[in-house]
């Protein structure tokens, strides 16, 4: 899950990590007054749950009160598209006013879990402000990292053999140290799987502060979160993956192709969009609908693809295995009876009750395509749909 | 032979009185894999399916000399279970469970290491030996007894993968699902050493996926350790990057994430590169014809 920048700051702040002072606004009058509680010259920056903002005009300094109102009136209400967005883009509905702090140098600092070694690490670099990845690819020597036992958390020397790598004066080595260890403990404490302060300036003035900063968190945790869970912002999501949710259906991902898919696994759904594409097609979403033996959630699942407009066909493969197959048929006939589904459905069966899904199906009268192998499967789908379309 | 579970198998469930658990368990009776104790805190004294139920772990294995436990106990106490299971002498943990809190499961991971006890899983589908022992919850009828070993990272995908090989012919030793989580037990590395040790394993097929850098490693395992053939296919080519697809593992976060970046390192290690997800049969049966 993720959430705003002022939210990941108020949490950093909550954890002793120093932030530029600002605040939150969700309207222009409210831009106005945090401005004018400010010093020096400020920075409007627009909250969306996507990179690149700055490229795209949703970062904007500005050297009054009045100035912040005025552009704070230009974000609000809008749609900022950058190059991490669909082209409609996401809403703008709050801004955060803040102090523009004069950077002398930008730093990197970043905690994730290290699949490998099956550890969180803490990874920091003279070399902020841009890309981490970027910076492993071209100078890979700026990269520091210490792995942390979580038993233990961060050690003291782990942060100061951290902070001496950052070329930082004494009184900045500490607060350094201080930074690194109350991130890991915001990293511990909430689930995050991703802590980022990019960059971590060092301004003009001496002073350390996350200028810019980014936490993700871990779904599989949000039943012991609750307050991690209430920083949700469902308008910053695709509406049909909001309402997927509501529906009971964890895994939708929107895509941008045209036909509907209805699969089982994880792997076996990534593997039918690898398949449409190499027949020429593409899937207007990823959808595993797990293994809650219910036909209601095929139902719920139909709901979704066929109210979204860019559905041309429906593509249904099953393999059964914990999921049995005969109930996936009773959904299909199911979904069939209540709602219009006008789009050409193909479907393929297989694995547990196969026989008994197939005679439900077949005694259903409904029509539909059926198909009897993953590439048969995938093959009619990409035809239906261009033909329907 | 085979690797990790055979007829020497004596299986343990935990969470055998839950609803997974008590249709698995007979499900893996059903297949001839030899179920000898359950446990669920509190329902000690019960019986599933003529299975003894035991309140703790330590107990069951003293009373049944289990050593293999398969998990079914949810989420937020599974990662109790391993541990127990770890602690009471275990030597190979399958957990099923899905939705482990990350930070939860670096613990587990650790713990059962310094234990020198094997995981596989979480959130997986389990393990089979074909005609010997299944431990986990594939539908037992589409594996032949053969000698191709398979692994993988999905559990669908694998059943997919295997009627391929089975309608043609081409049986397996053992099928392992890794799982789909960011921390796992049991990597590809692991499966493939094991796999090329195994007498009765000829041929290894690999099914990957996006997110993390597994595939990579086992190319580089290929290159210097593997004599025996393997095919190789990574699913999700097309697949947006920074959205997870289903599996918290399976996400696009840096170059070495993407299916692209799998498939070279695969390539160039060796592997035969499956193109397509319904051609891994056929890539399969081709190098084994090669072989030959």
């Amino acid at each position: 899950m993720k959430v705003h920048e002022y939210q990941a700051k108020e949490l950093l702040a909550e954890f002793g990590v120093p932030i530029p002072r600002g605040g939150v606004a969700r309207s222009v009058a409210e831009a106005k007054k945090i401005a004018a509680g400010l010093t020096g010259r400020l920075v409007v920056k627009a909250q969306v749950h996507a990179g690149g903002r700055g490229k795209a005009g949703g970062i904007q300094l500005v050297s009054s009160p009045d100035e912040a109102e005025q552009v704070a009136r230009r974000m609000l209400g809008t749609r900022l598209v950058t190059h991490q967005t669909s082209p409609q883009g996401v809403p703008v509905n709050s801004v955060l006013v803040a102090e523009a702090v004069d950077i002398e140098r930008e730093l990197y600092l970043g905690i994730v879990i290290d699949t490998v070694a099956g550890l969180p690490v803490v990874i920091a670099s003279e070399a902020g402000g841009m890309d981490i990845e970027e910076i492993a690819r071209t100078s890979p020597e700026k990269i520091l990292k210490a792995y942390i036992d979580p038993g233990v958390g961060v050690r003291p020397y782990q942060a100061r053999r951290l902070a001496y790598g950052l070329n930082l004066d004494k009184t900045q080595m500490k607060t350094a140290s201080d930074i690194i260890s109350n991130l890991y403990k915001l990293f511990q404490a909430k689930d995050c799987s991703l802590a980022e302060i990019n960059p971590l300036a060092v301004a003009t003035d001496g002073r350390l502060l996350a200028v810019d900063a980014k936490l993700n968190f871990d779904d599989n945790a949000s039943y012991c979160q609750p307050e991690v869970t209430a920083l949700r912002d469902t308008e910053q999501e695709d509406p049909l993956e909001v309402e997927a949710k509501e529906r009971g259906i964890e895994n939708y991902v929107k895509l941008d192709g045209d036909i509907g898919c209805i699969v089982n696994g994880a792997g076996l759904a990534m593997a039918v969009l690898d398949l449409l594409k190499q027949e020429g097609g593409n899937a207007a979403n990823f959808l595993d609908i797990g293994t809650l033996n219910n036909p209601d959630r095929v139902v719920e699942a139909f709901a979704i693809l066929t109210s979204d407009p860019a559905v041309k066909a429906v593509l249904v493969n099953i393999f059964g295995g914990m999921a049995r197959v005969d109930v996936i048929a009773e959904g299909i006939v199911a979904a069939s009876k209540q709602m219009e589904i006008k789009v050409p459905v193909v479907v393929r069966l297989a694995g547990t009750n196969v026989e008994e899904g197939e005679r439900i199906l077949n005694e259903s009268g409904l029509d539909l395509i059926r198909a009897y192998s993953f590439q048969e499967a995938a093959h009619k789908a990409v035809e239906a749909a261009k033909k329907s379309s | 032979m085979s690797i990790l579970v055979d007829k020497e198998t004596r299986l343990l469930v935990q969470g055998i009185t839950g609803g997974e658990g008590t249709f698995h368990t007979r499900r893996c009776i059903k297949y001839g894999t030899n179920v000898v104790a359950g446990v669920t805190p509190g329902k000690g004294g019960a019986d599933v399916e003529g299975v003894p139920v035991f309140d703790t772990v330590e107990q069951a294995v003293k009373e049944t000399g289990a050593n293999t436990s398969i998990i079914f106990v949810p989420a937020p106490f599974a990662g109790d279970a391993m541990m127990e299971a770890a602690d009471a002498g275990i030597p190979l943990i399958v957990c099923i469970t899905e939705g482990i809190r990350t930070l939860d499961m670096v613990t587990v991971y650790h713990y059962l290491k310094q234990r020198g006890v094997r995981l596989i899983g979480p959130n997986c589908p389990g393990l089979i030996s074909p005609g010997k022992s299944k431990v986990g919850i594939m539908s037992g009828d589409i594996f032949l007894e053969g000698n191709v070993g398979v692994i993988s990272r999905s559990g669908t995908l694998t059943y997919e993968a295997v009627s391929q090989l089975t309608n043609l012919g081409i049986g397996q030793s053992t099928c392992i699902g890794l799982g789909g989580d960011p921390i796992i037990g049991t990597v590809f590395v692991d499966a493939l050493e094991l796999f090329e040790k195994d007498p009765q394993t000829e041929a290894v097929v690999l099914i990957g996926e996006i997110g993390g850098n597994q595939e990579q490693q086992a190319g580089e395992f290929i290159k210097g350790n593997m004599s025996k053939p393997v095919i190789a296919f990574v699913a999700g080519s097309s697949a947006p990057p920074g959205r997870r697809m289903g599996h918290a593992g399976a996400i696009i976060t840096g170059s070495s994430g993407k299916a692209q970046e799998k498939i070279a390192a695969l390539k160039e290690a060796g592997a035969t590169i499956a193109i397509s997800p319904a051609e891994i049969g056929s890539t399969t049966q081709r190098v084994l014809a090669a072989k030959s």
